[in-house]
């Protein structure tokens, strides 16, 4: 009896350091998926690669929009993958210095969006906003955007739409109608 | 019966065999001059509080228990240190960006708020470390007013 105990205290150990072994490799594995898309963005210009952080942020925040979790989850690892293939060197000194603070900071609202339930997505989704609004004043864009603003969520949080029309990905359908459109960027 | 005993003595050798792969220690002798305590006039309750329940995982400096030393415990700890720390280190503070501290600021009052941090697996060992609806409101009233002063 007391051998059985043993080997059965022995195997949920081992099952225990086996589920972190095969999480971590996972891990490494995303981030492989991750530099193959690094080096496929290379090509283009520097204002492109601004244009497909903003089209991969669109595309988060449509996923918002429908209550869409695995889709935002989707959404948000494309983002990782163009936030870093962003080129800096067209900016000066100082807008470079700017540009790589917003983009640590909106790659790590990324990723926590790419692994998250809604909820927290959506937290994320507004610090996220507010880097990406900062990153269009600097590189501009070539399409125009409504910042919109919703004064019910977290004590009011803003996000860029390329459509004028207000759909809320903060409440998504349960109060789809929530903002108004606050500044018009061009 | 025979296999079952077979199958114990693997085992049994398997996890002492692991007790011999080293593991690397969270620990420091030093506060560097970039903490989160000594660049932020934080009260002291406060500051009591943080210590307790969040640098054990997000600093240079754990408080580590008696348990540690038997693998995989020393793993599973040795990983959520790593992650906590990679996610907030409060030692390494003023390093931060404005911008990153804004958003540090504003991850932590919602993680108190939903009381997803500190993690059940910490406070289970760590009864301590829970927050009171009181503390939880101090902390983040503080939290706030920080983020606000940025």
């Amino acid at each position: 009896m007391k051998n059985l105990q043993m080997s059965i205290a022995a195997m949920l150990l081992l099952a225990v350091s086996f589920t972190n072994a095969q999480e971590k490799e996972k891990m490494n594995h995303d981030h492989g998926d991750m530099k193959m898309d690094h080096s496929k963005m290379m090509n283009k210009n520097s204002d492109a690669k601004a244009e497909a952080i903003l089209s991969d942020y669109f595309n988060l925040k449509d996923a918002l929009v429908a209550d869409d979790t695995k889709k935002a989850a989707q959404a948000g690892t494309k983002l990782v993958a163009t936030l870093k293939a962003f080129d800096m060197g067209s900016y000066t000194k100082e807008q470079q210095k700017e540009l790589a603070d917003i983009i640590e900071d909106a790659t790590e609202h990324a990723e926590h969006i790419s692994e998250s339930a809604i909820d927290h997505q959506r937290e994320h989704f507004k610090t996220l906003s507010k880097d990406i609004t900062d990153m269009v004043a600097i590189t501009g864009t070539k399409s125009t955007l409504y910042e919109q603003f919703c004064p019910m969520y977290d004590k009011g949080s803003a996000w860029l739409s390329t459509s004028k029309e207000v759909k809320n990905p903060y409440y998504g359908s349960r109060m789809l109608k929530c903002g108004k459109v606050q500044k018009t960027i061009q | 019966m025979k296999i079952v005993k077979i199958i114990a003595i693997i085992l049994l050798v398997a996890f002492v065999g692991i007790q011999f792969i080293p593991t690397t220690r969270n620990q420091s002798d030093t506060v560097p001059s970039t903490d989160f305590m000594l660049v932020n006039n934080v009260p002291e309750t406060i500051q009591k509080k943080l210590q307790v329940s969040c640098y054990d995982c997000h600093s240079n400096n754990t408080q580590y228990p008696w348990y540690n030393k038997i693998q995989p415990v020393a793993w599973f700890l040795e990983d959520h240190i790593k992650e906590g720390k990679a996610e907030l280190n409060f030692n390494e503070w003023d390093s931060l960006s404005s911008r990153r501290k804004a958003s540090k600021l504003r991850s932590i009052i919602k993680q108190i708020e939903n009381g997803e941090m500190p993690l059940d697996s910490y406070t289970l060992i760590h009864s301590e470390a829970t927050f009171t609806e009181a503390e939880a409101e101090e902390l983040i009233n503080f939290i706030t007013q920080l983020k606000d002063s940025l």
